[in-house]
Parts: structure tokens; C-alpha cells; sequence
């Protein structure tokens, strides 16, 4: 047997690709369900996907899941393209949440379309920021970005564990380890009256536009591209690729700090160590499922959050744990990155 | 081995029918051959012209889609090198498979030793490497590194490996292209002696030179053929040429041109490596408006060092770089090509072009951010599109279109695009490092007439090349690398290939006396 590099990916077979992967991955964990369950397949996934889509109830909480998804699968998919390996966007979307409740709870006051910009604002570079260190550090001392970026996820969340016992800690939350609040000026309004379902999902969407947009035709976009294809090239042609790589990390960093302002002004409303279910690992999947492409990670985040959101309500039916919904994320990860090998290379059998 | 065995028989290979084709490509087509006992044959063809799928087949690399093998009358098993290496076929490759931290008799046994008790087998086998290269002077001693041997040693112990496995046969892949012209000489002296004695060659080669100089007989290949097979006495570099491009071949012409003012100026220029090894030591050059200065040396003496100084990708530790007049303080690729110098890299894939982009994006690399391709950050595409077409149809870049991904392009036209992209600077100075390196004869010839225009139209040239034919046929003046050092720049009429080889291995030109 022998692999040869295709000279062109057919466009169908890069659609496809993911399609097929998540059909193989689901066929697996239909095995895993008669195993687990001895529950009809066909049962359980239609719960699923009752679920998920089944109600008006049940579109908006998977939209709402999908929000974070989104803006951390475009951090990761941003990043991974320039070939820098942001493991961090679980630890910025709360850093990006810390300067929401540090900021948002009282301690400044202004009216609605003055303080939501300002959190986002801020909320997006303490992202950055956090993102700012290994950035300098890999293009500096070649420090390896996916040590750095995933320490600090263990990093920020102690940090946030410890803000939560201590000066964050509030008052009136019967000693739960919760932030008070955010004012009613700082939260996000809602899509849905009586929902959950809030505004972050359009900004999530005209995002995904934008950093398509960005990556296409803007020249920055273009030395992104260029940095991530081959950074030697580039260097020579006089792309500054190291600037060009401080950039990336600002900008990604950014995008999962929003994903934690989202989560507390416009969902929670407070911040706990259990905010996110690990939206950042996930946005790494939710990248790969979309080959990077910033419209893909739209239609790959939302199938996450049917997958999770799906299995929740299974679990609550049937005797499978919802930890099903982890494993099938997983394999059709697997299963993607099979299958973005399968279209890259030809299999000759002789 | 040894000329008192047993009779051989006259012809010692023979391919048959030979035919391989990879998709659509015919890489060999109907391919028939013959190698007598104690001749030199030369493989003479383009890049792509099938040469080296035809020796992967010989060797067992590959297997042929038709035809056959025969050694020694007995038709080899496709596919298999092992038979190939008992059937008495020995293969020196273009680069090196030697280790360099193990010594020359442990290269030359490893693979033949026997897991029990090898240092036994270790005192035959060195008694039969000191018989073998005395017998055949090979001069090589068994126990030095093979890191201290220098690049013709090297070959030599490649060639005692394939001999020491009893190999009557000798396969040669472009064994020049590393070494010297002395060196060569050595090679091909070494090649006869062992002629002399019974052996056979096959040498691979695109330079005319070299085959006319030590084969018996030549094969021409041209697109997957046996164009001809001629005696070598009988034929010449003028039907050589035809018989391998397909047309006559044109011979780059440099007229004569008063140079003008100095364009580059390099002062006692300095560069330090790790652990304070001078990889620049000293470097004094001058480059004219309207000349070609030719920089030769066996590679790593330094020219990586200069280009990468004179790119804007390396600074020196020492010395004053001067453009136009002008000292140069803000470095960097950025800055070169702000002041219009053309750089053509050493190596197009790794540094010249990005094989995942585009054809035009790659023509606009360098000068994305230009106000033409730029607008307030967004990229101007359609001016990028047309001017990507403007290099392509003057360039004559052979590309499915603009918007496939270059790495599909063949080097030649990967090298042309990137003379589209620099001379689209409108260069004053260009910088060509290893300009000609890979390309076929066709693109070599339409590379030369390049650079030699921009001489003409008054630019200055810092010509890097191994290929000292192309720096004696191009070139207004000629320096030599030897460990960091520059020699002075020498006119073009004071030079010979034989004065060039003596200063590449380090003597000092005025040692030469008369000889020279």
C-alpha cells in the first residue's frame, strides 16, 4: 500500500469529508449505545435529537451552547491557520469572564451602550493579553506555544478558583464560591423573550463573517495565510512574521475572551468555576471539524451543540450517561482528521 | 571481482523494453539498453527526461509496467534491490548515504555484518577494504570519521561500498554535482581504472561536458526515449545538445558593456556562527551598475552567508555594507526590497515561493503591502490577478492558471515566476543564488538570457552559482569562497575552470605560477 499527495482537493470531497466523518462516528457510538444501554439505537438518537431541535426550548438552549462554541472554535481556527497552536482558549474565555465580573458588578456604573462595549472591550483583551506571553515567548525563545497555552488553562482556572473564595466571592451567594451578579446595564439582551438565548449569538455570526472576511482579503489576512504556510518564505519575502504572529495570538486570544464575557453577561449572569464544560477544548474540535474555515466553524459549532445539548436529554430518558455526547465529539474528531488525511492523499494499493 | 575470474559474459546489462508510467506521465517508454564488460556509458537527459526512474528500475526501487533486467544474463526479479545488490549492481547515489560520526570501514560494512560475533567478521572485512582499495587505489583510510573526509572522499568511499558488496556494475546518479573540478577529474580517472579492470559504469549526468570527457558511449533520453546511442568520439556538445532538448540550443552571449558606478560595496564584512566560527571572514567585494560578478566555491564556504547578508535575512557581525553610495542600517528582507534589489533565493520551495498558495499571490509576496495591491488593508485583487498575468505572459510561466496552487509548477517555472516577481521591482541590484540549479536545459538558457539582459540594461549582478561553465559564460568578473574568505575579484579573461577548482580547494591563485 502507498500514500500519494493529491495535486488538487476536490472541492465535493472537502464538504463531504466532514459529513462522512460524523456519519462513521455516529455508526461507532451506535455500537457503544447497544453496549452501554441495550437501548434501540434508533431511540436514542432520535431523543437526541429531539432533544436538541425538538422545541422552540430546545433550538434556542442549542443555539445558546453553540454561542461560546463559536467565537472559541474561531480563536482555534484563526490560530491553527498562521500554525500557531492555541491550547488555551478554555483559560482566556475566563480571564475574558473575570474582567466581565471584576468590571460589570458595581464597581463602575454607566448606562447600557456605554458598559456592554466596554466589558467586551475588556473582556477581549484580557483574552489577549493572556494569549500575549506564550506569543512572545515561542517567537523570542522557540518556546513551544502548546506547553505554554495549556499551563496557563490550570493557571487562570486556580486563579479564578481562588478570586471566587476570596475578593470576588459574593456577599449575598450563601457562601457559594460565585461572583455576584452583573449589573443590569452590562447584561446582554436576550433573542427570546423568557429564553435563554441571548444577543451573543449574533455577534458570534457577524464575527465569523468578519474573520472570513479578514482572512480572504485583507492583506493581513494574506501574511496570516503566508506566516502559516510557510514562515521561511515569508521571512524572506519581508513579511514580518513575527509580528504577524503577535497579532495572531491577540486576535485569538481575543475572541475566546469574548466567548467568557458572553457566557457571564449574557447567560449566567455570574461567574463559577463550572462557566464553561471546557467550551475552550472544544473550540480546538469545533476548528478541525471546519478545516479551519471561520463559516465552517459556524455549521461545525452548531453540530457540537446538538451532539451536547442532545445528550443531555437522552441521558434524562434513557440509562446512557451523557458523557456519550464526549465520546462522540471525540471519535468524529478522530474520524475528521482521517478523512482531511483521505482527501489530501491517494491510497494505491499494489 | 577479480579480472582472473571466471569469463563474463560480453554484455554485462541489459534492459529490454523498459516502460514505466506514473498516471499519464510515460517516465520510460519502450527503453532498450546494453553496458559491455569494462565500458563507461552516459545517461545523458533533461530533468524529467526519465533518467532517474530508469536507474530506480535497474536498482529495484521501482517496478517497470513492462520490460526487463538483465545482469549477467540472468533476468533480475523486479522490485527487489537486494538482487539487484547480488546480482553484482552497485548504486552511488548524488547524495551521500554515509554516516558521518561512524568511521570509513564501518560505513563500508554496515548492512554486511553478521549479528553473532561481528568483530570477527571486523578483521576480514578490514583486510579485504585495504586489499580492495589497494588493489584498485582507492586510497582511504579505514578508521577516519567520515565527517573529516572532504566531498571527493567521500565519493570514493561511496564507491568502495558498492565494491566491497562485490559490485561489477556501478550505477553513478549525477556524481559530480558536489565536487570540484579537480575532484571530478579525480572521479573520472578512478571510473577508467576501474574500467581498466573489468567493471562497468553507468553515468547519469545532464552536463555535456562531463560525458563527453569520461564515457565510452552516450544514450540521450528525451521525454521518457532513447533518442540515440552514438560512440563518443564520434559526436559532439553541439548534436548532444540537440539530441536532448529537441532543437538547437542557443549559447548565452555577453556582449561587451563599460560597467558604471559601484552598486554594492562590502567592506571587510565579517559574520559569526554558533561558537564563533567566522562563517564570513573579512569580505571585501564591489559590484558594478552593469556587470555580472561571478561568486564560486564548493558550497558552504560562504556564499549562503553573503546572499542571506546582501537578502536582508542575515546581519553581520562586523564590517560596512554600502547600496547605492548608501551605508545600510535598516536591515532586513523589507528593506532590500524597498531599494529595488531582485533576490533569488537558494532554494525556490523552501524559501523563493509558498507551495500552498496561489500562483498570483505568490507573484505579489513580495510587495503585498504596496499601494498598488493594497487599500486601506484591504487586498486589491484584481490588480493583483492582472498583474499576476502581466509576469506570467512576459515570464512565459507555463501554470494551469493563476489561481492553482504553485507547487503543481515544475521548478523551471517556478524559477521564472520568481524573476517575474523581482524583476517587477525594477531592481538595481539582483542577487541570484543558485539561479540555474535543477532547472532543464531550456530554462537555464532562458534564466542566463535573463540576467543577462538586466546587465545590459545597466543593473548589477551578484551571480552564486556551482556550475562554473554558467559563471565563466555569464560572468564580467569572478571571485572565489574558500572557508569565509573572498578572494579579489578577477576579470573574466584571467580565469580558467582549472585556476577556479585550485582556488574552490583553497591554493592561492599566485602558487599557480605558469601553470595556471
Amino acid at each position: 500500500m502507498r500514500l500519494e499527495r493529491r495535486e488538487e482537493t476536490p472541492l465535493l470531497w472537502s464538504v463531504l469529508a466532514p459529513a462522512l466523518a460524523i456519519v462513521v462516528s455516529l455508526l461507532v457510538c451506535a455500537l457503544l449505545i447497544l453496549a452501554w444501554g441495550g437501548v434501540m439505537v434508533g431511540d436514542a438518537y432520535l431523543l437526541m435529537l429531539k432533544g436538541a431541535l425538538g422545541s422552540v426550548f430546545a433550538v434556542t438552549e442549542t443555539l445558546a451552547r453553540a454561542t461560546p462554541l463559536i467565537l472559541t472554535g474561531l480563536a482555534a481556527a484563526f490560530a491553527f491557520r498562521a500554525k500557531f497552536w492555541n491550547i488555551g482558549a478554555e483559560g482566556q474565555l475566563y480571564a475574558g469572564a473575570v474582567v466581565t465580573v471584576v468590571l460589570g458588578t458595581g464597581w463602575i456604573s454607566l448606562p447600557a451602550p456605554l458598559m456592554m462595549p466596554l466589558l467586551m472591550g475588556a473582556g477581549a483583551l484580557a483574552g489577549a493579553l493572556m494569549l500575549l506571553g506564550p506569543a512572545f515567548l515561542k517567537v523570542r525563545f522557540g518556546v513551544d506555544e502548546v506547553v505554554t497555552t495549556l499551563l496557563g488553562n490550570f493557571i487562570m482556572l486556580l486563579f479564578v478558583s481562588m478570586m471566587l473564595e476570596g475578593p470576588l466571592k459574593d456577599p449575598m451567594g450563601l457562601g457559594w464560591p460565585q461572583s455576584a451578579p452583573v449589573l443590569d446595564t452590562a447584561a446582554w439582551p436576550k433573542l427570546i423573550a423568557g429564553k435563554r438565548l441571548h444577543a451573543g449569538l449574533l455577534l458570534a455570526l457577524a464575527l465569523a463573517a468578519l474573520v472570513w472576511f479578514v482572512n480572504a482579503r485583507t492583506t493581513f489576512g494574506f501574511a496570516v495565510r503566508a506566516v502559516g504556510a510557510n514562515p521561511k518564505a515569508a521571512a524572506f519575502a519581508g513579511i514580518p512574521v513575527e509580528r504577524v504572529m503577535l497579532q495572531v495570538a491577540m486576535v485569538s486570544g481575543g475572541l475566546a475572551g469574548l466567548a467568557g464575557v458572553g457566557e457571564v453577561a449574557g447567560l449566567k449572569g455570574n461567574l463559577t468555576l463550572d462557566l464553561s464544560p471546557g467550551f475552550g477544548y472544544a473550540g480546538i474540535v469545533v476548528a478541525m471539524l471546519a478545516q479551519l474555515h471561520p463559516l465552517g466553524v459556524v455549521v461545525s459549532a452548531l453540530f457540537i451543540a446538538i451532539v451536547f445539548v442532545g445528550a443531555d436529554a437522552m441521558s434524562r430518558a434513557v440509562a446512557i450517561s451523557s458523557y456519550l455526547a464526549n465520546v462522540i465529539v471525540a471519535t468524529s474528531l478522530l474520524f475528521m482528521l482521517v478523512a482531511v488525511f483521505l482527501i489530501q492523499y491517494r491510497v494505491r494499493l499494489r | 571481482m577479480s579480472p582472473t575470474a571466471a569469463p563474463e559474459p560480453e554484455v554485462v546489462l541489459r534492459l529490454r523494453g523498459i516502460t514505466k508510467r506514473f498516471g499519464a506521465l510515460t517516465a520510460n517508454d519502450d527503453i532498450n539498453l546494453e553496458l559491455r564488460r569494462g565500458e563507461i556509458v552516459a545517461l545523458l537527459g533533461e530533468n524529467g527526461a526519465g533518467k532517474t526512474t530508469l536507474m530506480n528500475i535497474i536498482f529495484g526501487h521501482y517496478q517497470a509496467d513492462a520490460g526487463a533486467v538483465e545482469v549477467f544474463g540472468e533476468r533480475l526479479p523486479p522490485g527487489h534491490p537486494a538482487a539487484a545488490i547480488a546480482a553484482g549492481v552497485g548504486m552511488v547515489h548524488q547524495h551521500f548515504t554515509l554516516a558521518d560520526n561512524l568511521s570509513v570501514l564501518e560505513n563500508v560494512v554496515v548492512g554486511t555484518e553478521p549479528s553473532w560475533r561481528p568483530w570477527q567478521a571486523r578483521k576480514a572485512a578490514r583486510r579485504k577494504l585495504t586489499e580492495l582499495a589497494g588493489r584498485l587505489g582507492l586510497e582511504a583510510d579505514p578508521d577516519a570519521p567520515i565527517g573529516e573526509l572532504s566531498v571527493g572522499q567521500r565519493q570514493r568511499v561511496e564507491i568502495l561500498k558498492a565494491l566491497y558488496r562485490d559490485a561489477r556494475i556501478l550505477i553513478l546518479d549525477e556524481p559530480t554535482a558536489v565536487l570540484t573540478p579537480q575532484e571530478t577529474e579525480a572521479l573520472f580517472a578512478t571510473l577508467r581504472h576501474l574500467t581498466e579492470r573489468g567493471l562497468s559504469a553507468l553515468f547519469i549526468s545532464h552536463k555535456m561536458s562531463e560525458v563527453l570527457a569520461v564515457s565510452d558511449r552516450v544514450v540521450v533520453l528525451r521525454d521518457g526515449r532513447v533518442m540515440a546511442s552514438r560512440e563518443t568520439a564520434t559526436t559532439d556538445r553541439g548534436e548532444l545538445a540537440e539530441l536532448m532538448v529537441g532543437r538547437p540550443l542557443r549559447e548565452p552571449k555577453r556582449q561587451p558593456r563599460a560597467p558604471g558606478e559601484p552598486v554594492l560595496e562590502l567592506t571587510e564584512v565579517s559574520l559569526e556562527g554558533a561558537a564563533g566560527r567566522l562563517l564570513l571572514d573579512g569580505v571585501s567585494l564591489e559590484v558594478l551598475a552593469g556587470e555580472i560578478l561571478g561568486i564560486a566555491g564548493v558550497s558552504g564556504n560562504g556564499q549562503t552567508e553573503l546572499a542571506g547578508l546582501v537578502a536582508g535575512t542575515l546581519r553581520a557581525s562586523a564590517g560596512r555594507l554600502k547600496l547605492f553610495g548608501q551605508p545600510v542600517t535598516v536591515e532586513g528582507p523589507e528593506a532590500m526590497i524597498e531599494r529595488q534589489v531582485a533576490r533569488i533565493p537558494e532554494d525556490r520551495l523552501a524559501e523563493g515561493v509558498i507551495g500552498d498558495m496561489t500562483v498570483w499571490e505568490n507573484a505579489i509576496l513580495e510587495r503585498y503591502r504596496s499601494r498598488k495591491f493594497s487599500h486601506h488593508g484591504l487586498l486589491r485583487r484584481r490588480a493583483a490577478w492582472s498583474d499576476a498575468a502581466r509576469i506570467i505572459e512576459s515570464f512565459d510561466v507555463r501554470c494551469p492558471s493563476a489561481q492553482a496552487r504553485i507547487r503543481l509548477l515544475s521548478g523551471g517555472n517556478i524559477q521564472k515566476l520568481i524573476l517575474g516577481r523581482v524583476f517587477a521591482l525594477d531592481p538595481r541590484l539582483i542577487l541570484a543564488n543558485q539561479p540555474t540549479r535543477g532547472l532543464d536545459v531550456g530554462a537555464v538558457a532562458y534564466v542566463q538570457e535573463r540576467l543577462l539582459a538586466a546587465r545590459e540594461e545597466g543593473a548589477a549582478v551578484i551571480l552564486i552559482s556551482e556550475d562554473l561553465d554558467e559563471l565563466m559564460a555569464l560572468s564580467d568578473r569572478v571571485a572565489v569562497f574558500y572557508r569565509g574568505r573572498l578572494s579579489a575579484a578577477m576579470p573574466r579573461e584571467e580565469v580558467t575552470i582549472r585556476k577556479l577548482g585550485l582556488m574552490m580547494a583553497g591554493h592561492d591563485p599566485g602558487e599557480l605560477g605558469d601553470a595556471a
